[in-house]
């Protein structure tokens, strides 16, 4: 498979009160090893996936937000916020986890992997992809 | 043009499954190609061979097996979600210690990699789901 | 590029969320209870008529003929297709984005 695609990768839902958002990252961590070109947007209540101290264990489910810590590893190196979707939730990018990759064309150097971008910006940005895949 | 299909829900519940089949067929029929069809998340639901509808329903388990088998169609169930559900085929039961299989004619268990390869060897991907 | 929204509008966001993100000479396509957005008079039918204005929508026609949607309910513009014409819209729009 030599093709090289444009991936996107849409969430639209909150984590734990469904399964979209955990099995959604399960295709991207796949998506990551077939080296396509890959991002992540993160749109209505899909801004909730990223909030920071996630704490699961009262619930008895199973917190994944540490595995978005690991997408850097696995290459996935953009993560686009929209932004009104965090304004219309009460939330600013403060409240998101910090996550990070490193730039191997940059002497490794770290940067962050999010990306906050305006509502027509990602609308623009999904008129690039060959692949839109909605979680 | 060759499509492939994502089924992200279930039969009966959301009507996903039936508008796939529905797409699937007119795609068929307009000549087109269908690479692969995918289950994931409760879509895997789609693939177990104990739904046993009322009589005057449709079956929907069925309708897939038969659209399969006609025109040979590849129906991926996605093993992790499948696991979560309880859709097994023989090997998985054994893999398991599971007393028994279940899963449908025509459907077949693998990776979520056959997704993505769907994505990459596909002209077009459809999403049914919820 | 061609969006598709299965939800109502009455119900979830997905339509106004597709509508706020697609572009100009987009194709919408309203299926399952997505249909519903396409009814005239309704709180939703300035939005459709906004977006008409440089974007086309169409309902499937399966989908509103089971819930007793008659095509004279709709708003003016919207556009009827069946599932031959659903996949001739998939195919004659470079990708696909499914408003869930």
């Amino acid at each position: 498979m030599s093709t090289v695609k444009k991936f996107m990768y849409v969430n639209r839902h909150a984590p734990y009160g469904s399964i979209y958002a955990l099995e959604g990252l399960e295709v991207v961590l796949i998506g990551a090893a077939f080296d396509q070109d890959c991002c992540m947007a993160f749109i209505d209540d899909g801004v909730f996936q990223l909030v920071k101290g996630q704490d699961s264990s009262a619930s008895g489910m199973k917190n994944f937000s540490p595995t978005y810590r690991a997408l850097g590893d696995y290459e996935v190196t953009r993560l686009y916020v929209e932004k009104e979707s965090l304004m219309e939730r009460g939330l600013t990018k403060s409240d998101l986890m910090e996550l990070t990759y490193e730039d191997e064309d940059d002497d490794w150097a770290e940067k962050p992997s999010i990306q906050i971008v305006e509502r027509s910006e990602l609308g623009r940005l999904m008129e690039e992809q060959d692949v839109l895949l909605n979680f | 043009m060759i499509f492939s299909i994502m089924v992200s829900e279930g039969p009966y519940t959301h009507q996903a499954s039936d508008s796939a089949y529905q797409f699937t067929k007119a795609a068929l029929d307009a000549g087109h190609e269908i690479f692969r069809i995918f289950f994931y998340h409760d879509g895997v639901n789609n693939g177990t061979r104990m739904t046993t509808p009322p009589q005057d329903d449709r079956n929907i388990v069925d309708r897939w097996s038969e659209l399969a088998k006609a025109h040979d169609l590849d129906m991926v169930v996605c093993v992790a979600a499948a696991q979560r559900r309880g859709i097994v085929d023989v090997d998985e039961a054994k893999r398991h210690g599971k007393d028994g299989d279940n899963i449908a004619e025509g459907f077949r268990i693998s990776g979520l990699g056959q997704l993505i390869e769907a994505g990459v060897k596909s002209d077009r991907l459809m999403q049914f789901g919820d | 590029m061609l969006h598709t929204v299965n939800k109502s509008p009455f119900d979830k966001n997905s339509l106004k969320t597709c509508l706020s993100h697609s572009l100009k000479d987009s194709d919408i396509l309203l299926i399952e209870d997505g249909v519903y957005g396409a009814i005239k008079d309704s709180a939703m039918s300035g939005d459709i008529e906004k977006a008409l204005t440089d974007r086309k929508i169409y309902v499937l026609e399966s989908d509103i003929k089971a819930r007793g949607i008659d095509s004279s309910r709709l708003v003016q513009g919207v556009a009827i297709v069946d599932y031959g014409g659903f996949v001739e819209l998939a195919a004659s729009n470079d990708r696909v984005q499914s408003w869930l």
